[in-house]
């Protein structure tokens, strides 16, 4: 779908929210708003556009350029019409002869102080100085030339009030002799964004916009390249390098940013098939208008050069690739998968997905596994990170899924967030989450380090419960022991919507002394006190939230955690109403869809698990074959039977099990076992090291589809550009799948939806059409919420009653010793996207080149070690290298890392201690020693070889 | 690492560590019915075959065993 460039009207100041009504008039149009609204936006909704500089709707109204001077009927002067709130009654006229003289001079002062450089200014065309200077009807600049801030030397000399473009930002340029101190931009990076980077210095003529002090540049500001303030900025001051590069956009194509959980809503806007910008919707639900770096800038990896688009194959994974056409490598594909079935039996083959990928993509790789394959091993890559989260809520609640949507955070007293860091991982909702903590709630952290959300400028303080990685469920039953001891709970609500006597029975288990803060302080080194304070914040503030990430899920008791968060908000009433609930932070863009469409072992699409005979006929029917009603392989099973030798064929759609998946090396050997693994991806990933067969991919850019985020929102992702490889994704897997004898003829993904809706009750109500009309809607979305649900739980849980269920401590096999002292935990950073491999490929490794160790200063001292220095980390799995960094926002005896990079490959040293429950892995916890090194390990040598040998690819031979 | 056998007698051995807390069914019948719900049948097969062969394993797991299923034609221990 393609949409003429219709810019969302700007209506001036933010919208108010108020029960009363106020009419009014404007220019003889009668118009009634909340109380409160400001007498722009009144005319805007009249329909009369006040001419104005320093107000934009992004932001609250500042009143400085005193262009949007209105006359009111009975007020003297001439007030400001963005910063003047509406009154019963008033009579507003927006053009006098007074005013437009007022209007007149105020631009000419403006122009002033402007070059004049119109016709080649990459604003051109989307510059509100320009229509300004229109609207007011300025036909000529009185003033002479003197003092300004635009030419670079005045009669031969320097102009002392001159400052040169700040061109050091990679996505953005900063001209400041075209700003006109409207402070816009100060105002979005406060309000919107929450950074405070920018600051207006000086006064009158002398006042500019600075980025951080007075020796910094953007790039060395706080400024997180978020890009709000490059949205609101009027003239050409803040502008996207693209836009310089290519003119302005020409057309606009909705879709959804295909990097995290968050789902922010974006406009492509596209010059032919070229993506001039990335700006996010004003209309976005999940993102209201903001974004961070990756969406809004970090898409040029989609036309990389490292981009693969032609199909390749190889008889052994130590032979360079051989470019072939699509025929040839499906053939081989299939024949190989075939074969690995006939020798080895039907179960011997399987599928991994990505949480990258679309629903529909998804889906048809399941169904190639179950309906073709005839077996059920397909998993996803969300087990290595939210399994838990689906286990757990299913057990407790009922449904695998968060509770809430983003809008609620504007609701919450207080937020507790366990084991996330949203500035980093979930930018755009850390930004609404720390609007509201400006606002004055409160703000719990339980985290091992302390993260960013803490040290911003919020009202009060937050509480950090900096607890050692592994004791999640001692620390989070701890909590649940405070507010039963004290009684903080919510009778009331537990005897109406839970079972009372379970209660009892969890409070009875809850009350033993080993639950209590001063035996938890022994585990998690967490202050008892600090335990208490947080146990009776969180129960005594009306609205409190949970946020929780993959610092709750990748451990061994990852569903034990979720079910204790689970108890926590049941047992204070926190579910059913906004600001509340359970919501967790989904790492990549469709998790929670690729859950929700059926892509584990033992579950159909909708969580139905596989021995379930009703659901099992209803495929069965729709897909006209016999189904298998035993589980299939997860992948950590799927390695184990690899190197057993029975499972022998993989087909790997967007996934880089090898980066991402624990204990490397025993994923490397268990792929170098098998007969074929197919990788289907953008790139050669390190997985396709392994592979026979490499399938181009098509990018988000390229194709159709849709993206469930963290709030089961299920957004549209559109087709903007021609896919490079020549098909989209979904496309490729039914190739596949018709060369094994599917006989699929899907013409669409709208079709690949129809048929999730008529398989799946709580996507029963969702189609294209649906999507195309509401933007976007939150499962379950069927005959009972045909508009879908924002909200679960809110009269019942979908399973009944709320269940208790016992949360007992057992700490992790991986244990510290003499050997391995300290205890690594691993993370994310805000410019890169989990294994880099999109993020990489774009200017964002400006922030963040290499993986980093972070060490407490007396443990590198201890160890003899100086920032920056070459560090061994060493596991019982195996060992890497990579730079440290000395901080104190890791306690003693924890180290940090992220894992964005291919030549660190932290997973070298994690290990395959997985969640009891779902086999997640436990990224979070590993025993390690950390020692001085002169370079890379054996193994990164190794890998690096064999990656070097593995990637060649054969010149094509002429014709 | 592990081997295959000792490796699922330790998943096992954490689901009895969950499930030994719950006061609501016998934990041996709560891991036997996870393990029936999410292990392929060739890993259920191995764990009975282990646990046949001596193997040591927490008790529950060792109870849980007369639990869990099999398909018909898949032959019960080594
Ligand atoms: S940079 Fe743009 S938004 Fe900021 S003050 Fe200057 S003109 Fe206004
Ligand atoms: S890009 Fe974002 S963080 Fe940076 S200055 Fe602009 S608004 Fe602030
Ligand atoms: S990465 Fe996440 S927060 Fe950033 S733009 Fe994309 S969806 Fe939004
Ligand atoms: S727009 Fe109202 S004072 Fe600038």
């Amino acid at each position: 779908m393609k949409d003429f460039i219709i810019p969302d009207r700007d209506m001036g100041t933010p919208a108010v929210h108020s029960d009363t009504i106020v009419s009014l008039t404007v220019d003889g149009i009668k118009v009634s708003v909340p109380a409160g609204t400001s007498v722009m936006r009144a005319a805007a909704e009249a329909g009369i556009s006040v001419p104005k500089l320093c107000a934009t709707d992004h932001v609250s109204a500042f009143g400085s350029c005193r262009l949007c001077v209105v006359a009111i009927d009975g007020m003297r002067g001439t007030p400001a019409s963005c910063t003047t709130p509406v009154a019963e009654g008033m009579v507003v006229h927006t053009q006098t002869d007074d005013i437009a003289r007022i209007r007149k001079g105020v631009m000419e002062l403006y122009i002033s102080d402007h070059p004049l450089d119109c016709l080649t200014c990459a604003a051109n065309g989307d510059c509100e100085l320009q229509d300004m200077a229109g609207a007011v009807g300025l036909r000529e600049v009185r003033f002479d030339p003197g003092a300004n801030h635009f030419m670079q030397r005045e009669a031969g000399a320097l102009n002392p009030e001159y400052r040169p473009k700040d061109q050091s930002n990679p996505y953005f340029t900063f001209d400041p002799a075209k700003c006109i101190v409207c402070s816009r931009c100060v105002r979005a990076c406060e309000e919107v964004q929450g950074t405070f980077a920018l600051t207006i210095e000086g006064r009158g003529f002398d006042s500019r916009v600075s980025a951080g002090m007075e020796s910094d540049d953007f790039l060395s500001s706080d400024c997180v390249s978020c890009g709000a303030c490059v949205q609101v900025c009027p003239t050409a001051t803040l502008i996207e390098n693209k836009v310089i590069e290519i003119g302005t956009p020409e057309h606009i194509v909705k879709t959804t940013c295909a990097y995290c959980g968050v789902g922010c809503s974006f406009d492509a806007h596209m010059r032919g098939e070229e993506v001039v910008r990335m700006v996010p919707s004003r209309d976005g639900k999940a993102n209201r208008g903001h974004s961070c770096v990756k969406g809004r800038f970090a898409w040029g990896y989609t036309s990389h050069g490292d981009r693969q688009t032609q199909p390749m194959i190889r008889e052994n994974i130590q032979d360079p690739w051989r470019v072939v056409g699509w025929d040839e490598a499906l053939d081989f594909a299939a024949s190989r998968l075939r074969q690995a079935q006939s020798d080895h039996g039907r179960d011997a083959i399987g599928v991994i997905t990505s949480s990258r990928c679309t629903n529909e993509e998804t889906y048809l790789v399941q169904k190639l596994a179950r309906a073709v394959f005839g077996n059920n091993n397909t998993d996803t890559c969300a087990r290595v990170c939210h399994s838990p989260t689906g286990y757990g809520l299913k057990t407790a609640f009922g449904t695998s899924a968060g509770t809430h949507d983003f809008d609620s955070v504007d609701d919450t007293d207080l937020a507790l967030v366990i084991g996330a860091n949203p500035t980093d991982g979930h930018p755009v909702f850390a930004s609404r989450l720390r609007k509201r903590l400006r606002q004055g709630a409160g703000l719990i952290v339980l985290d091992p380090r302390e993260i960013d959300l803490l040290s911003t400028p919020h009202m009060g303080e937050g509480l950090h419960l900096p607890l050692r990685p592994g004791t999640n469920v001692a620390v989070l039953t701890a909590l649940a022991h405070v507010i039963v001891a004290e009684k903080l709970y919510d009778e009331e609500f537990i005897r109406s919507r839970c079972d009372w006597d379970e209660f009892m029975a969890y409070a009875e288990f809850l009350a033993d002394p080993r639950h209590g803060p001063d035996e938890v302080e022994k585990l998690s080194k967490v202050p008892a006190d600090l335990i208490r304070r947080a146990a009776r914040a969180y129960a005594l503030a009306p609205r409190a939230s949970i946020y929780y990430g993959l610092g709750v899920t990748e451990h061994s008791q990852g569903s034990t955690t979720v079910m204790a968060i689970a108890n926590l908000a049941m047992m204070c009433g926190n579910i059913g109403v906004p600001g509340t609930g359970v919501n967790p932070l989904r790492g990549q863009n469709n998790v929670q869809g690729s859950c929700d469409m059926g892509s584990f072992p033992h579950e159909y699409p909708g969580y139905r698990h596989v021995s379930d005979a009703a659901t099992r006929t209803i495929y069965e029917r729709v897909w006209g074959v016999p189904l298998s009603d035993e589980p299939g392989l997860r992948i950590p099973n799927m390695f184990d039977e690899a190197l057993a030798g029975r499972f022998r064929g993989l087909y790997c759609q967007g996934e880089d099990i090898v980066q991402s998946d624990p204990d490397t090396s025993h994923v490397t050997s268990a792929l170098a076992a098998m007969d074929i693994v197919i990788v289907h991806d953008l790139f050669l990933n390190e997985t396709s090291n392994y592979a026979h067969v490499f399938l181009p991919g098509s990018s988000f850019l390229e194709k159709d589809g849709t993206f469930t985020n963290a709030e089961r929102r299920i957004n549209m992702v559109r087709r903007a550009v021609t896919p490079r490889n020549g098909h989209e994704d979904w496309e490729i897997t039914q190739m596949l799948a018709n060369r094994m004898g599917a006989g699929w003829n899907y013409a669409h993904p709208r079709e690949i939806m129809a048929e999730i809706a008529m398989t799946t009750p709580s996507f029963s109500g969702v189609s294209y059409d649906l999507l195309d009309r509401e933007g976007s809607v939150q499962w379950p979305c069927n005959a009972d919420a045909p508009l879908g649900t924002p909200l679960m739980h809110v009269d019942g849980f979908v399973r009944g009653k709320g269940r208790f269920i016992h949360t007992e401590y057992v700490a992790t096999e991986e244990r510290t010793g003499a050997r391995f002292p300290l205890l690594l935990t691993t993370g994310r950073i805000l410019s890169q996207y989990n294994v880099g491999a999109q993020t990489r490929r774009t200017d964002n490794v400006v922030w963040h080149p290499e993986d980093v160790l972070e060490i407490h200063p007396s443990d590198a001292e201890n160890r003899g070690l100086r920032d920056g220095d070459w560090v061994r980390v060493a596991s019982r799995s195996g060992e890497t290298t990579l730079r440290a960094r000395i901080t104190e926002r890791v306690a003693p005896g924890v180290v940090y890392t992220t894992f964005h990079h291919p030549a660190t490959q932290a997973n070298v040293v994690t290990t395959d201690n997985s969640d009891w429950a779902t086999n997640c892995p436990e990224f979070k916890v590993t025993a390690v020693q950390v020692s001085p090194s002169n370079g890379p390990s054996e193994w990164q040598e190794e890998y690096r070889h064999h990656s070097e040998i593995a990637r060649r690819i054969l010149p094509e031979a002429a014709e | 690492m592990s081997d295959p056998a000792s490796k699922l007698i330790r998943m096992a051995g954490q689901m009895a560590d969950f499930f030994r807390s719950q006061p609501d069914r016998p934990p041996a019948e709560a891991v036997a019915a996870h393990i029936n719900d999410s292990w392929t049948y060739r890993m259920r097969a191995d764990l009975i075959a282990a646990l046949q062969a001596g193997a040591k394993a927490d008790p529950i797991v060792r109870d849980a065993v007369a639990f869990i299923t099999l398909p018909q034609d898949v032959p019960r221990g080594a």
